[in-house]
């Protein structure tokens, strides 16, 4: 990721929200350029890990985007990434890292208007938030700010 | 040209510790500085978390004494949620506590400041170690040591789960009880170290006590100081390790003033100077006037010593009697350093005749060991008397339990005052005219030695060296001389 | 033969890795024999000198205890790196950080304020006075080594050739390195010295788990009487065994759970696993309220998930400096809930 300012790592499933994704392309609607997208089979398969790496690395926010609840390809995997993401955030909070940096939502293979409404809205909650501040490990002597 | 000694890092202590030693134009001392140069935070970092984990976090303060911090983290618990622990639960809490207290002071006779007795201060620096101690006492009296002390940590392991960082307390209680078979296992541990003790002080005797030089060390004006002193006893005044009322005394011996723990704020105050990252506790209401001696000065002093100042008596017999033997000899109160030592051994006699007290009563196997707290958790302060001096838990939270504030007051702190006056005096009277020699290095060591300044870590064999580098620098700090002890 | 040099040496430490050597008990005289102990501050005055002195990769092995929170403490770290043919990492905090890894969740300023300033109620200090790395005393100067404002590791500041996990280390595993080391029958370079099954594999506790795990309730440990033979996590009280690398005992069930305690994480994960939370988060919440996951609106999932307090503290207790993300972002505070 070359430019790492606002970068929003984008988790879509292969059943469901890439199939959306894919339309709201077909159809030219106006997208973010800085969502990037990694494709997985199954939004279950979003593992927090993934997302704290995603921040480690420099992203600014990530979105996740599964099937609707009830129409899993895999029947219930989605349930597990609500409330995986729910902890997740709880946690990520704690470092410092705002809720709104991650979003989980739901977009099936038809609805490529919601895809682009759900980007575009990450898009201007991520820019209202600015970058992720560096990790800041303050080295040395500086005691004048103690 | 004024000169500077550095005496870095100085050993055998918790933590990290230098003394910065100031020689005027003429070489004698203008004053010595003891330096800690660290700190880790412990009263942030437990802000936000769920309090009952503060008795699983505090403990890695120290790892020679968690289960002070253990306990009296638990103590605050219970405090916080406004619970008390069960009749069977304060039995094993006492058990496990007096079993740690033995094994601590017993590793700290021996391989610590025992040797600085049992061999002498005047012994060649290689022999001043554990290996110099079994040299006079005998092999077989190490191995029982190492033994000793590995019967005595078996209980903590059993009840506590573990012996570094135990883990059972829990407000309103402990976690795990003791049965039959074990009760009557660790009674026979207990008795045991009842002889085990009479042998220490025996030692003590015989080695030091029936020894004029010793003896003149220890009363001898170099390494005394007229301070208060502070510690726990009961509702008689007896000495207590585990619960009581905080009692101060003052350089005459003087009841000053008693407090719940609760109430500390009201007592103590910690000073903060720039050059140390450690802090200078003092009695607030006698004030800060430096580090000096005397009824007008804050400095206080805790830990064994201080402890049998503080108390009327002991609570078990055989205790009793070396108390009043000890008192007989040095005069109550009893302002010497060195005699820290001989208190210790007196107390590892009393928790080892309540060990065996609390193990003869049966109920200690009573399962009822916990009650659930049912209050809202708001805010307690844990009081208990460490190895090394009276220390203080003061947890605040919120309304589900989770921390919003800590404040520590952790024992061998109290002594950090007194602990740099004993190194300033000794070096003063001995360090006259630039000269600086073996003396010097073996006596400012026994300056500190004596509070167990917290970290009592051993080994079973020392290489049967006893190094020590003092670099004396000039104003910039050019090396203009060394001096080196094999 | 000369015997080979070995050198124990203490970071941001509490002391419970140097008793953790002296439990072994009569196994050290023997390691005695064997070796000459040139540096063990903790116990023996060799200075800091003496090891200046020494030649490069003159000590066989430094077990190095301890996080690294001074400039002093770093010095060492890279001055023992210098003269020693290998370093092992030893504890939990400078295999992961360990509990002096948690003032990462604050800096430098917010710890000095609760030690010396305001925060702290027992201190009488209106000027603010802090501990400064150049003091003038009438008599002259004093220095004391600079703290830094994040915590590391031992591999954060030089490279460490293996680990001996655990807070603290088990004895036995200790003897079982040093045997290694001087046997020279090592595995490969940096490797944990401990099992590689995690807690669960070897709790007794684990014939009492169900077929499928769901938890509808967490319970803090405070609250409740634990049952002293069933699962922790199947009754809802939150234990990190599945992400703890085993090894705290030679056999059964760790140090903690023998007490009734649930695990706290101090052996740090298992070999592939990056970051602790990560993994704990996403095994807990796939547990929790799974029975009843397809019935649960959002307001459901998030009163549940809500009963995990401070969750960052408990799933990084001990290797928050080593987590993917390290310390918590002190120039963006986390706005309120949105």
């Amino acid at each position: 990721m070359k430019d790492k300012k606002l970068t929003i790592v984008t988790f879509l499933c292969n059943w469901c929200s890439y199939e959306g994704a894919d339309k709201a392309g077909n159809a030219r609607l106006e997208c973010p350029a800085n969502v990037r997208v990694i494709k997985v089979m199954c939004s279950g398969r979003v593992e927090p890990q993934f997302v704290i790496q995603a921040f480690k690395e420099g992203a600014s926010g990530v979105l996740i985007l599964g099937c609707h609840p009830g129409d899993c390809h895999y029947k219930k995997g989605n349930y597990k990434t609500i409330r995986r993401v729910n902890l997740l955030k709880k946690t990520l909070k704690q470092f410092g890292i705002e809720q709104d940096r991650v979003r989980l939502d739901w977009v099936s293979a038809s609805e490529g208007e919601k895809f682009a409404k759900v980007a575009n809205e990450m898009a201007e909650t991520i820019k209202q938030l600015g970058p992720l501040s560096e990790l800041n490990i303050l080295e040395g002597v500086d005691y004048a700010e103690a | 040209m004024a000169k500077k000694i550095s005496i870095d890092p100085i050993t055998r202590l918790e933590g990290h510790g230098k003394i910065e030693i100031f020689l005027d134009d003429d070489g004698n001392v203008k004053n010595a500085y003891l330096q800690v140069p660290e700190l880790k935070g412990f009263e942030q970092f437990c802000v936000g978390r769920p309090v009952e984990e503060l008795a699983r976090i505090t403990p890695r303060i120290c790892g020679v004494c968690p289960t002070t911090h253990h306990m009296c983290s638990t103590k605050a618990l219970d405090a916080v949620y406004h619970v008390k622990p069960t009749e069977t639960a304060l039995k094993l809490r006492r058990l496990i506590y007096d079993a740690f207290m033995a094994e601590d002071h017993l590793l700290h006779f021996f391989f610590l400041g025992g040797p600085d007795f049992v061999v002498g201060p005047n012994a060649p620096a290689g022999e001043r170690n554990i290996l110099g101690v079994i040299g006079k006492v005998g092999v077989e009296i190490g191995k029982k040591v190492i033994d000793m002390r590995r019967r005595l940590r078996s209980i903590i392991t059993h009840l506590g789960g573990r012996v570094i960082h135990p883990v059972c307390g829990l407000p309103g209680g402990i976690s795990k009880g003791l049965a039959e078979d074990q009760r009557q296992a660790f009674l026979k541990v207990a008795k045991d170290s009842v002889e085990f003790s009479k042998f220490c002080l025996q030692v003590f005797n015989d080695i030091v006590l029936k020894n004029d030089t010793y003896l003149d060390l220890i009363v001898g004006d170099i390494f005394q100081h007229q301070t208060y002193y502070m510690g726990l006893v009961d509702e008689n005044n007896k000495e207590d390790l585990y619960d009581g009322m905080v009692r101060v005394v003052d350089p005459t011996g003087k009841e000053y003033v008693k407090f719940a723990g609760k109430d500390y704020l009201d007592h103590i105050v910690e000073h903060v100077e720039p050059w140390s990252y450690i802090k200078f506790p003092y009695l607030k209401n006698v004030g800060w006037k430096g580090f000096e001696d005397g009824i007008d000065s804050g400095v206080y002093r805790v830990a064994p010593l201080a402890r049998l100042n503080v108390a009327d008596g002991m609570k078990t017999p055989l205790a009793q009697a070396e108390y009043e033997k000890m008192f007989e000899t040095l005069g109550k109160p009893s302002h010497h350093t060195l005699a820290f030592h001989w208190a210790r051994l007196i107390e590892v006699m009393y928790v080892c005749e309540e060990m065996v007290q609390l193990l003869e009563d049966k109920f200690i196997t009573n399962p009822d060991i916990r009650n659930l707290p049912t209050e809202t958790p708001d805010e307690g302060v844990g009081v208990i008397e460490a190895p090394r001096g009276t220390l203080f838990h003061h947890y605040k939270t919120d309304e589900n339990g989770m921390v919003s504030g800590v404040n520590l007051i952790v024992a061998t702190v109290n002594n950090s005052a007194a602990i740099s006056m004993s190194i300033a005096k000794a070096a003063k009277n001995l360090i006259k005219n630039g000269k600086v020699d073996d003396g010097l290095l073996n006596m400012v060591e026994m300056a500190f030695r004596p509070y167990d300044p917290c970290l009592a870590c051993a080994t079973h064999s020392l290489p049967g060296k006893m190094p020590l580098i003092v670099n004396i620098r000039d104003k910039n700090r050019e090396i203009i001389k060394k001096i080196k002890r094999d | 033969m000369p015997k080979p040099k070995v050198a124990f040496y203490w970071c941001a430490s509490c002391g419970g890795c140097e008793e953790a050597i002296v439990d072994l008990n009569e196994d050290i005289l023997k390691v005695v024999e064997l070796v000459d102990i040139v540096f063990w501050p903790c116990a023996m005055d060799f200075k800091y000198q003496d090891v200046r002195d020494m030649e490069d990769k003159e000590i066989t092995v430094a077990f190095i205890n301890g996080a690294i929170r001074t400039d002093e403490q770093e010095e060492m770290a890279k001055l023992l790196r210098k003269k020693s043919l290998l370093v092992v990492a030893f504890g939990a905090c400078s295999h992961l950080g360990g509990i002096p890894g948690l003032a990462n969740f604050w800096d430098r300023k917010t710890i000095f304020e609760s030690s010396y300033g305001k925060g702290c109620p027992s201190v009488d200090n209106p000027d603010f006075v802090v501990p400064q790395t150049v003091t003038e005393v009438p008599e002259g100067e004093l220095e004391l080594p600079a703290f830094h404002n994040t915590v590391k590791s031992l591999d954060q500041v030089i490279d460490v050739d293996y680990y001996l996990p655990g807070c603290s280390p088990a004895p036995y595993l200790t003897m079982q390195a040093i045997e290694a080391i001087l046997s020279g029958e090592l595995p490969e370079k940096g490797t944990v010295l401990a099992p590689e099954k995690t807690l669960c594999d070897v709790c007794d506790r684990n014939e009492t788990k169900p077929e499928k795990m769901s938890i509808s309730q967490i319970k803090r440990i405070s609250e409740v009487i634990a049952d002293p033979e069933k699962c922790f996590l199947a009754e809802g009280i939150i234990c990190l065994g599945p992400i703890t690398r085993a090894g705290c005992t030679e056999e059964g069930s760790g140090r903690c759970i023998t007490a009734n305690m649930p695990c706290r994480g101090c052996y740090g994960p298992p070999t592939e696993v990056k970051d602790v939370g990560g993994k704990m988060i996403s095994a807990l919440a796939s547990i929790l309220g799974l029975e009843n996951e397809e019935n649960m609106s959002d307001e459901d999932v998030e009163k549940l998930m809500n009963q995990v307090v401070d969750p960052a503290g408990y799933f990084y207790r001990f290797s928050l400096p080593t987590s993917l993300l390290r310390r918590k972002r002190m120039n963006n505070p986390a706005k309120e809930d949105k």
